[in-house]
C-alpha cells in the first residue's frame, strides 16, 4: 500500500469515526483507535497520539455550538478541569511505563464501559434539594433551559465528582480518548447534574483535558503528521455531518447498534492485548 | 476591537459567544493548514510505503516548535501539517486564557484563581520536559 492510498482510506475511516462519535456522543477516539490498530495495524502509540488530536478537534468544534445554547456550566467545567488536567499529565507520564498490550486491554475495558453507558437510563432532571456547602462556595449551582423556561439545579457530591474526574483525566492521558463516558458518569451519577448540562459540560472539558496530555505526546513523537492529517480532517468532517444528521435521526436504535459494535471491538482489543499482538 | 475592551461586552453573555467563535476559528485555521501541508506531503511522499506498524516516533524535527518553524520555512509538508496540529492544541489553551479575562471582568476572584491554576497546569506540562 502506498502512502497516498493509506491516507485516502484513513480519511474515509476517520470520517466514519467522527460521524458515529458525534451521533452517540462518545467522541471519535473510541472508533478511531480500534480502526487504526486492528484494521491498519498501526502501532497503538501512534493511534493514541492521533486520537488525542481528534478529540481536541471534535470537542472544540462542538463546544462552539453548545456554548451558544447556554446549557454548558462553565464554572463546573473550569473547576473540574483542575482535576482532569492534573490526571491527564499523570496519565501521559505513566504511559511510558505501560506496555502496549496493557494499554490495549485497558482500552478494551473502558470501551465496554462506554458502550454500557450509552444505553443506560439517563438522569433527565436535576436535583434541587442538595445543600452542599462546597457547591455554594464554588458557585456550581445554576439553571438551564427546558422548553424555554429556566430550571434551577443544585450540585452534590463535589468531592466524589472531583476524584472521579481525576481518574477520567488519567484514563484520557493514558489511552488518548476524551473519556466522555467517565466524565458524564461523574457529573450525572455522583454530582446529580441534569443530563443535558453534563453532556455539554463534559464536551467543553474534553478539549482542555486532551491538550494537557497532547503537548507531552507531541514532544514524545506519538503524534505523526502522516496519520494526524487524514485523522483530523476526516473526524472534523464526520462530526460536522453527524451534528446535521442528529436533528433528523432517531438515535435510540443507532445507539444500541453502536454499543454492540463497540463491545465487539472492545473484546477484540482485549484479546489482542492478552495474546500480545498489540 | 474597541468592543473587546468595553465593560458591557464582558458582562453579558457576548463573551461566551466570543469564546465559541474563537474555538471555531481555531479549528478551521488548523484544518486549512493541515490540508495544505497534506497536499505537499502527498506530492513528495505519496508513493512511499507507510511504516506505522513499528513505532519509531515522528521525525525529531516535528516534535518541537523551532524544528516545526524551520520545516515550514523550507516548505516541508510534514512540518506544515504539524503546525496545524499545534494551532489545534493551542485552541483550547487560548480559550482558558480568555476565560481568565472574562472572570476578571465579572470580578469573580475565586474563578480567576481556579482558571489561572488550570492554565498553569497546562503550561507546566508544556515546559516541564516530561515529553523529553
Amino acid at each position: 500500500m502506498s502512502i497516498l492510498l493509506f491516507t485516502l482510506i484513513l480519511l474515509a475511516g476517520a470520517f466514519m469515526a467522527g460521524l458515529l462519535g458525534s451521533l452517540t456522543g462518545l467522541g471519535g477516539g473510541v472508533v478511531l483507535i480500534p480502526l487504526l490498530t486492528l484494521v491498519f495495524h498501526v502501532d497503538i502509540r501512534y493511534a493514541v497520539g492521533a486520537s488525542l488530536v481528534a478529540s481536541i478537534a471534535n470537542s472544540s468544534g462542538a463546544a462552539a455550538a453548545y456554548i451558544r445554547e447556554g446549557i454548558t456550566n462553565v464554572r463546573i467545567g473550569m473547576f473540574l478541569e483542575i482535576a482532569t488536567t492534573t490526571g491527564a499529565i499523570i496519565g501521559a507520564l505513566i504511559a511510558v511505563y505501560t506496555s502496549t498490550s496493557l494499554v490495549a486491554i485497558l482500552f478494551g475495558v473502558v470501551l465496554l464501559f462506554s458502550a454500557a453507558m450509552t444505553i443506560r437510563k439517563k438522569n433527565e432532571h436535576g436535583d434541587n434539594t442538595s445543600n452542599s456547602k462546597l457547591a455554594q462556595v464554588l458557585k456550581l449551582n445554576s439553571s438551564y433551559p427546558v422548553n424555554g423556561e429556566m430550571v434551577p439545579y443544585k450540585v452534590r457530591g463535589v468531592g466524589g465528582g472531583y476524584a472521579l474526574m481525576t481518574l477520567a483525566g488519567i484514563v484520557s492521558g493514558l489511552l488518548g480518548i476524551g473519556s466522555g463516558a467517565l466524565k458524564v458518569l461523574a457529573m450525572d451519577n455522583v454530582m446529580r447534574i441534569p443530563f443535558k448540562v453534563s453532556t455539554t459540560t463534559s464536551n467543553f472539558m474534553i478539549g482542555v483535558t486532551a491538550a494537557a496530555s497532547a503537548v507531552v505526546y507531541l514532544q514524545r513523537g506519538y503524534i505523526d503528521p502522516g496519520i494526524a492529517m487524514p485523522v483530523v480532517l476526516g473526524v472534523l468532517a464526520g462530526a460536522f455531518a453527524g451534528s446535521r444528521l442528529l436533528m433528523k435521526l432517531d438515535v435510540k436504535k443507532l445507539r444500541l447498534l453502536f454499543s454492540i459494535v463497540i463491545s465487539a471491538l472492545a473484546i477484540q482489543m482485549i484479546y489482542n492485548g492478552l495474546t500480545g499482538k498489540l | 476591537m474597541k468592543r473587546l475592551f468595553s465593560k458591557e461586552f464582558w458582562q453579558e453573555r457576548d463573551v461566551e459567544m466570543f469564546i465559541g467563535k474563537q474555538l471555531r476559528w481555531g479549528v478551521i485555521t488548523s484544518s486549512i493548514i493541515a490540508f495544505i501541508g497534506g497536499i505537499i506531503y502527498l506530492f513528495s511522499h505519496g508513493s512511499d510505503t507507510p511504516a506505522y506498524h513499528v513505532f519509531n516516533g515522528a521525525p525529531v524535527y516535528v516534535r518541537h516548535l523551532p524544528g516545526i518553524f524551520h520545516g515550514v520555512a523550507r516548505g516541508d509538508g510534514m512540518a506544515i501539517i504539524q503546525l496545524g496540529v499545534v494551532v489545534l492544541l493551542a485552541t483550547p489553551i487560548t480559550r482558558i486564557a480568555f476565560s481568565v479575562l472574562a472572570f476578571a471582568m465579572e470580578k469573580d476572584k475565586l474563578y480567576v484563581m481556579i482558571t489561572l491554576l488550570v492554565l498553569s497546569i497546562i503550561i507546566f506540562s508544556i515546559f516541564s520536559g516530561l515529553g523529553g
